[in-house]
């Protein structure tokens, strides 16, 4: 049959067309070998710019289409559809990026229409070796991992539980609630963390849906969208779940008649025994046995008074880690953040001078149930009355972070009003700008204000101890262009947030892709915010960029969203880019079986060729690299495809 | 060389790593020479010798191969190591056949890393200028 080539060519606005002369290329385009049609258009991903191309499919009797707009990742779908509309197959669409990769990384408006010809030269020369591809669809599992158990993995998980999907929800600390569980009240409104967050948690517990894996973590994830494979390793905690009724006595009977240990939960200003929970209302309310501090693990010699203590016996000193494997269709990541350690910023004194902590510390101290009680006080035991609150710590800062926390101002405002509320303490807070631009945020920002906290436009040079146990915090006024001196009792380092320290292994375990900073990677900043590049992936909350609870909480359900509509489909698509075997070349040398990574081929002895099991190839092309027989061809990355394409860029 | 020559190079990225990371160049408007063109494969596994030495004889200055980070950044396991052992095979050959091997470039670039791949562009281009047309009587010697 007669090659028959329409091309595409889209303006994007002045996103293209202002830099590639599109008349000129269309020109150039209509030209080329086999194309029967060349047009340009304004938006062509648009209703009239997809119907053009339908009504040409039929009207030109074409059977190839090449589209040079933006990228294959973002609209390769859209157009493979509208082909199949048209009634070809859809695999016999080209795309061409002549903005990505052209108009907006070239200089010079000659040289990007130059480089667009180019480009869609090598996209029609492709094109004509382009043949149908059938794929076949599989049924999607209905249930869900989600990956972390703080306000986002908590927000899915019910959303999703609620639509009566399974979901597996795993958190590696021995309690769920995440960094939200920590805090006494939140911005703007100040309602109290523990009163929306306590009632979603035991929700969590309480859905017959939800299977809860505290303590434990992904380990791997096998399959493909719709159908993965995960392993979840579960940590011992030495309290057996199916007995604990959660009278917290093994706590109370511990040894240790004092907590005596650095409480991870309470970020270093509490303490806690080797037996413990997070905190009263903790969820599961099943205390976790931690084995460095605990003196039956330290020496095997302990009186045991927590199993004494327990009525029920569930202390169990030999519990082992247990390996659970489960199907789901679709995994949310929801793995948050951490803050960041104030003492890579020496100038902060942090660590080394009292009376100086964190923004995460202070949620603690704020908590009337964290260790304090709530209470505020120095290390001497004095109220402080001077209180000063530093931003930025970390964050906007070329040699730490040079991303904006996003959240920092707006705890600064929080903690600034409620210490003011709780001590009466004059506050004031250092910042660089203040940042309020959330629903109520400025006005939020404007009540502080007027309630009579300082702020001081300023740049922190140092904090020093100083006379009477108080601190000097010499700082460049911005605004006076002066370098200044200020004598406190408190300070308080708002700090910004980062990734996990190990968030390189964890991306790759849940295979997504990260920034360069180790946030989560969306398919698309606006289009596609919870969507990874891996199919079937998603991503919610702080683990993509710092955010608020109330983004978090929208990602959150938007992934599950996202999750649903997968599930809620069916079926997924089978891989496009399987390879083929043709028979009669293969000689059987067997060199592709041993490239395969997923053990997609396998030897057929009697005929002595290779075979493919379509439903485990990936379609990486490893096999079709190393045939020596060109027996193996790769769906829509042929060898006869991919010369073409090359030699198309090179030609004049 | 002569200051006119604008050499002609080729680059085939993987479609997971490095034509990502040319998308984020794309998005964050960061420029690099207009001389590269891009070729997406799936993964740098797929790549064959027989691509690159195609690209050189079909006028070619400069070839450019670049994938995820190894070791574990494949989306296909080691499909970058594949072709990691072929690329040095490969560059041995080139020299044998009188082309420089540097004409030819092997690199790892993450989906993130848009700053890295504007100025590893940017820095094989001009090296290739430096270098010069590719001999064509080469090209006709049939590698
Ligand atoms: C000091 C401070 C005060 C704040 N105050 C407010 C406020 O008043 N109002 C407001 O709107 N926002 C506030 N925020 C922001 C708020 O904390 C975030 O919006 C919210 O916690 C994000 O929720 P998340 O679930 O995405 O992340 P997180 O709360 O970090 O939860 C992530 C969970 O995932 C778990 N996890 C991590 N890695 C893994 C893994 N590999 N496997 C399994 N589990 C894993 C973690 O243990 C954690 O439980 C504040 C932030 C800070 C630092
Ligand atoms: S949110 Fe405010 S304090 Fe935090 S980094 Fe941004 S500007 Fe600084
Ligand atoms: S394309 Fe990759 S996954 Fe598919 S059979 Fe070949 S080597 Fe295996």
């Amino acid at each position: 049959m007669e090659t028959r080539i329409g091309v595409y060519i889209c303006h994007c606005g002045t996103n293209i067309a202002g830099k590639v002369n599109v008349d000129e290329v269309r020109e150039y385009a209509s030209h080329l070998k086999n194309v029967v049609v060349a047009r340009n258009y304004m938006f062509m991903c648009s209703e009239p710019g997809q119907e053009m191309i339908i009504k040409d499919i039929k009207e030109y009797g074409l059977n190839r289409i090449v589209v040079a707009a933006c990228t294959e990742t973002l609209h390769g779908h859209t157009f493979r559809e509208v082909a199949k509309k048209g009634g070809l197959n859809p695999y016999l669409v080209q795309m061409v990026s002549i903005r990505e990769f052209d108009s907006w990384v070239t200089e010079d408006k000659v040289e990007a229409t130059e480089k667009a010809k180019s480009l869609i030269r090598a996209g029609v020369y492709r094109v004509n070796y382009h043949t149908p591809v059938e794929t076949t669809t599989y049924p999607v599992d209905s249930n869900v991992l989600i990956v972390g158990a703080g306000i986002a993995g908590i927000t899915a998980a019910l959303v999703l539980a609620d639509a009566g999907k399974h979901v597996y929800l795993v958190e590696r600390q021995g309690f769920i609630g995440g960094n939200m569980a920590k805090f006494d009240k939140t911005f703007p409104t100040l309602d109290c963390a523990s009163c929306i967050l306590t009632p979603k948690m035991s929700a969590v517990k309480n859905n017959p849906n939800i299977t809860l894996f505290t303590y434990s973590e992904v380990e791997k994830i096998d399959g493909f969208v719709g159908n993965f494979d995960v392993t979840i390793r579960k940590k011992p905690r030495y309290v057996r779940e199916d007995l604990c009724i959660g009278c917290l006595s093994c706590i109370e009977n511990c040894v240790y008649k004092e907590p005596r240990f650095m409480s991870e939960f309470d970020e270093g200003i509490g303490k806690r025994k080797p037996v413990y929970v997070s905190f009263p209302q903790a969820i599961p309310l099943v205390p976790v046995i931690d084995p460095e501090t605990c003196i039956q693990f330290r020496t095997g010699k302990c009186v045991q008074t927590c199993l004494k203590g327990c009525p029920t016996k569930a202390i169990d000193f030999s519990m082992k880690e247990e390996i659970v494997k489960v199907k789901v269709g679709a995994v949310i990541a929801a793995t948050g953040f951490k803050v960041f350690d104030a003492t890579r910023d020496t100038k902060y004194g942090f660590g080394r001078y009292p009376n100086i902590y964190t923004t995460i510390q202070m949620e603690r101290m704020l908590n009337s149930a964290g260790p304090t009680g709530g209470e505020i006080r120095l290390q001497d035991g004095s109220i402080p009355k001077e209180v000063a609150i530093i931003n930025c710590v970390g964050s906007r800062n070329e040699n730490f972070n040079a991303y904006c926390s996003r959240v920092c101002c707006m705890i600064g405002l929080k903690h600034a009003h409620m210490l003011r509320d709780s001590i009466g303490a004059n506050v004031t807070i250092f910042y660089t700008d203040i940042r309020a631009n959330g629903k109520g945020y400025e006005e939020f920002y404007r009540k502080v204000m007027l309630e009579g906290v300082n702020f001081v436009r300023g740049e922190v040079a140092s904090i020093i101890p100083s006379e009477n146990n108080r601190l000097t915090i010499v700082f460049e006024d911005t605004l006076l262009s002066r370098v200044r001196k200020k004598d406190v009792d408190m300070v308080i380092l708002n700090v910004g947030l980062e990734p996990h320290d190990d968030w390189e292994d964890v991306r790759k375990v849940l295979n997504l892709t990260c920034t360069k900073e180790g946030w989560l990677m969306e398919k698309h900043p606006k289009l596609a915010p919870v969507t990874s590049l891996s199919d079937g992936r998603f991503i919610a909350g702080a683990a993509q960029f710092p955010k608020d609870i109330p983004d978090t909480v929208a990602q959150a359900e938007a992934a599950a969203a996202e999750a649903m509509s997968l599930i809620d489909r069916g079926f997924v698509e089978s891989e496009p880019n399987v390879i083929r075997i043709d028979e009669e070349r293969c000689s059987g040398c067997r060199m592709c079986i041993s490239v395969c990574p997923f053990s997609a081929i396998t030897y057929n002895e009697e005929k002595n060729i290779a075979e493919v099991n379509t439903g485990l190839c990936k379609g990486c092309g490893a096999c079709a690299a190393v045939c020596p027989s060109k027996a193996i061809s790769q769906n829509n990355f042929t060898d006869e495809e991919l010369y073409a394409e090359i030699m198309g860029v090179l030609r004049e | 060389m002569s200051e006119n020559f604008e050499p002609k190079i080729v680059a085939i990225f993987c479609y997971w790593c490095t034509s990502q990371a040319a998308e984020l160049a794309g998005t964050s408007r960061m420029t690099y020479p207009p001389n590269v063109r891009i070729v997406k494969t799936m993964c740098t596994g797929r790549v064959d010798p027989q691509f690159i030495l195609w690209a050189f004889r079909n006028g070619a200055d400069g070839v450019i191969v670049s994938g995820c980070h190894p070791p574990n950044d494949c989306h296909y396991e080691d499909g970058n190591f594949k072709w990691f052992r072929k690329y040095v095979l490969l560059s041995r050959t080139l020299e044998q056949a009188g082309i420089d091997p540097k004409r030819l470039r092997q690199e790892w670039i993450s989906a993130s890393e848009a700053d890295k791949l504007k100025k590893v562009l940017t820095e094989f281009t001009e090296e290739i200028r430096q270098l010069g047309p590719l001999n064509h009587t080469i090209r006709e010697g049939g590698v």
